[in-house]
């Protein structure tokens, strides 16, 4: 086998997730169906108002995506776990950290980006202005990366564990708060005529500091859970 | 202060009693199952040491 | 006078440490509940806008420095068990979590009864207080990973990793609700005026520390538990004299 290069050993674990998620397209479609879900469900429950709801659009997406990274997090690791291949990966030369960063890029994309292409649609489902539906797109743009950063630890951690999803739900959720406050806070300061700069970088801020870190922690954590 | 004022909290019994009340309950709950906690390892072991010792 | 500390860092050692020490943190504790109330209820005076509800304030303050110092002892402990890989030292970070979690939701009821009647409601969306309820699902979420894992190794390990990257959170999350809350112009739950009244500060400290102590002797108890649990398959527990009886 030739020398990887980091970004060839990046690009290697991220194809190879996308290929294996395209054989089970069903799981990726469900998390999308889950966040529409879960959106339409709110109007249902404080009714149609559309001031109010225009008011809750950005809060009420931003909650939604948690829950939906939430939902997605349990698959990051259990299929390599389950056939051996998250062994392989551990005993294998290469940099663990650099392989779980491929499969948090590769899981972001399954269930973060589609999240970011489908919000405009919910948007106008709550009647936001065309300006915080940008904001919005952007502030998941920046957002959804770090709860798939934060959730890859949390997933590692509960390897192989019973209760899945719903246990890494209630380790991860609080750790995600702050993105949610400046993630909603975007938009409601677009909303209201503002300017979302400060949210935003401090939103790209959390991206880097998560992104230096977690590949690390993450691969750490898969250590001690598989040990 | 009364022994009657002091009951009374100035119309504020519900708020500060509820409050020390709860607390002292928690703390006293907290108590007990640590002793529980203790007795149930101390009585495990010494089934333990019994069905050793046969 | 020279101890060998070190030699405490052994279970079998610890455990009989931690059963002496017990006593001289439990009385005291007990004491100073009874005279930090004492001064508390019957020195201070009556505050001239909040009344006699602010006395609440006695046990809510200690409560929530507790349940966040206890949680960053927490962590540390789990840090050292991670890096050293000492098995008392998680023992330790276990025997906290849930005198922490308790502290956390006593600061977080009386918190609620104290808000009610100052500012209507049974929940003010303060940053203290949504702060620390935060803080009370990061300590259920590590009793809860804890409890998730069989092997105690594996459950040493994977909590002491939570609280670490939980306590990294803690300020960023701290300054975030800080951030919220006055974006939207919630509540502030604080004393009236700037001073506080001698005697309501000596209350405090001394309920403050009372906590300190009753932490410290239930934490001893419970991790002695721990021990015996944990270590039951060892000789010198099999010899011990509460066992053997």
């Amino acid at each position: 086998m030739s020398r990887l290069s980091v970004f060839g050993l990046l690009g290697l674990v991220i194809r190879r997730d996308l290929l294996l998620a395209m054989r089970r397209r069903a799981d990726v479609l469900t998390t999308l169906i889950f966040f529409v879900m879960v959106v339409s469900l709110f109007p249902l429950g404080v009714g149609p108002e559309p001031d109010m709801l225009r008011k809750m659009a950005g809060g009420v997406l931003w909650v939604a995506a948690l829950l939906a990274s939430m939902l997605s997090l349990p698959r990051m690791f259990s299929a390599d776990h389950i056939d051996g291949t998250l062994e392989q990966m551990m005993l294998a030369p290469q940099s663990l950290t650099i392989m779980v960063l491929g499969k948090i890029v590769a899981h972001w994309m399954l269930s973060g980006l589609p999240l970011v292409l489908i919000a405009p649609v919910l948007g106008l489902q709550f009647d936001m202005p065309a300006d915080a539906i940008g904001v919005l797109m952007l502030a998941l743009l920046l957002g959804t990366p770090v709860l798939s950063m934060i959730g890859a630890v949390g997933a590692a951690l509960t390897l192989g564990l019973r209760g899945g999803g719903v246990l890494v739900s209630l380790l991860v959720l609080p750790l995600t708060i702050p993105v949610l406050i400046f993630g909603a806070g975007a938009v409601e300061a677009v909303s209201g005529g503002m300017d979302a700069a400060s949210n935003l970088s401090l939103l790209g801020a959390f991206l880097l500091f998560a992104l230096v870190f977690s590949p690390f922690v993450a691969a750490q954590a898969l250590r001690i859970s598989m040990e | 202060m009364s022994m009657s004022e002091f009951f009374h909290m100035n119309g504020y019994a519900f708020y500060v009693w509820g409050s020390y009340g709860v607390t002292l309950l928690v703390l006293l709950i907290e108590i007990a199952m640590v002793r529980h906690r203790r007795q149930l390892a101390l009585r495990q072991l010494r089934l333990m040491n019994e069905s050793g010792d046969e | 006078m020279a101890i060998n500390w070190f030699k405490y860092s052994a279970p079998s050692t610890f455990y009989g440490l931690a059963g002496k020490l017990t006593p001289w943190f439990a009385w005291p504790a007990g004491l100073l509940f009874a005279a930090g109330l004492y001064i508390g209820f019957f020195v201070a005076p009556t505050d001239a806008i909040q009344s006699e509800a602010y006395r609440i304030i006695f046990i809510h303050v200690p409560a929530s420095i507790l349940s966040m110092f206890l949680y960053l002892i927490l962590a540390g402990y789990a840090a050292l068990g991670l890096i050293f890989k000492t098995r008392l030292s998680s023992m330790m970070a276990s025997a906290l979590a849930p005198t922490g979690a308790l502290f956390a939701f006593i600061s977080l009821w009386t918190g609620a009864l104290w808000g009610k009647p100052m500012w209507g409601a049974w929940w003010v969306w303060d940053a203290r207080l949504t702060s620390e309820l935060i803080l009370l699902f990061l300590y259920l979420g590590f009793i809860a990973l804890q409890a998730s894992i069989e092997d105690p190794r594996r459950a040493d390990k994977a909590s002491a990793l939570l609280a670490i990257v939980g306590s990294v959170n803690v300020p960023i999350i701290y300054y975030s609700v800080q951030w919220w809350n006055t974006l939207h112009q919630g509540a502030t739950i604080k004393m009236t005026g700037t001073s506080m009244h001698v005697a309501m500060q000596q209350g405090m400290f001394m309920v403050l520390a009372a906590c300190w102590l009753y932490a410290i002797a239930v934490a001893l108890t419970r991790v002695r538990s721990i021990i015996l649990e944990r270590e039951a398959n060892t000789q010198w527990v099999k010899e011990l004299q509460e066992v053997k009886q």
